[in-house]
């Protein structure tokens, strides 16, 4: 039997544990935004020098994507074709999608744009970008008098 | 109008929730590769989206009629970089089909490219329609 009298107690300790769990998914900055359906699916890594961004784009050539970017945004576009239909073919199962798509992502600081590379590997595009020079943060050193 | 034509690609990845009644030894996440399956007159075409994956992390084995699929997907993350935002997760592939009698089991064909995996499953001989010739009288 609880007594009345320790329920307030552990509450507090609830609170504190609630305020403690809440710090540590603030504190996280990685947003997971699984519903969101957008193609194609992006990650997205920072640091002060620039940062990383990767798609899976399965089944597209390398030709076929177009990456655009601007001082703030880069935009990916391309399309996925079907097979080319041949006479009597007869689909048992069609789960993979096709069209055309173009996504267009707000980055969280200004990109050298002439440093820009993009590999395509196995179907995974990774585009790395570099931090512009003007938009680094500076350390200003505090003088003593 | 562009949006409406590729609500298709947009389907988001599927995790395997239970294979064969069989539980996986590795921590990973594992998702079952998205496919296509259609046939022609000689064969059965598999295309299966695997993105990560190249020739040598692909796995396929075929016992009796089952074609099992596994896919091992290193992610590799970029070192002194942090994740500040995520969409998917990268993780392993595996999917099992039943195939029937008709496919000829010794001459399948698997080819990797661009994260993508397909399959040539000819038919058997005695599969193939054959077409009888009307002779006139």
């Amino acid at each position: 039997m609880v007594s009345k009298f320790r329920v307030p107690a552990r509450w507090r300790e609830m609170d504190q544990l609630q305020r403690e769990m809440n710090r540590l998914f603030e504190g996280s900055s990685v947003k997971h935004t699984s519903g969101s359906h957008k193609y194609p699916a992006i990650n997205l890594w920072a640091n002060e020098e620039g940062q990383i961004i990767k798609a899976e784009m399965p089944g597209i050539k390398a030709d076929d994507i177009n990456i655009n970017v601007t001082s703030d945004t880069l935009t990916i576009s391309g399309s996925r074709t079907h097979d080319k239909a041949v006479e009597n073919t007869r689909y048992h199962r069609q789960e993979r999608g096709y069209g055309s798509f173009t996504r267009t992502l707000q980055l969280p600081f200004m990109i050298d744009t002439g440093s820009v590379e993009a590999t395509f590997k196995n179907g995974v595009l990774d585009i790395r970008l570099q931090r512009a020079e003007s938009d680094k943060p500076k350390k200003i050193a505090v003088k003593s008098e | 109008m562009a949006k409406k034509e590729n609500k298709s690609l947009e389907i988001p990845k599927q995790e395997v929730i239970k294979v064969d009644e069989m539980e996986r030894t590795r921590s990973r996440h594992c998702y079952i590769p998205k496919t296509d399956i259609y046939e022609t007159e000689d064969e059965i075409i598999l295309v299966a989206d695997v993105p990560g994956a190249d020739q040598d992390s692909v796995d396929i084995a075929l016992e009796k009629n089952i074609l099992s699929i596994n896919a091992f997907v290193e992610t590799d993350v970029p070192a002194s970089y942090d994740r500040i935002y995520s969409e998917y997760e990268g993780g392993d592939y595996q999917r099992s089909f039943r195939l029937s009698d008709e496919i000829n089991q010794n001459n399948i064909k698997a080819v990797v490219s661009n994260g993508e995996l397909r399959l040539h499953l000819p038919k058997a001989e005695p599969a193939k329609a054959k077409k009888i010739k009307v002779k006139a009288a």
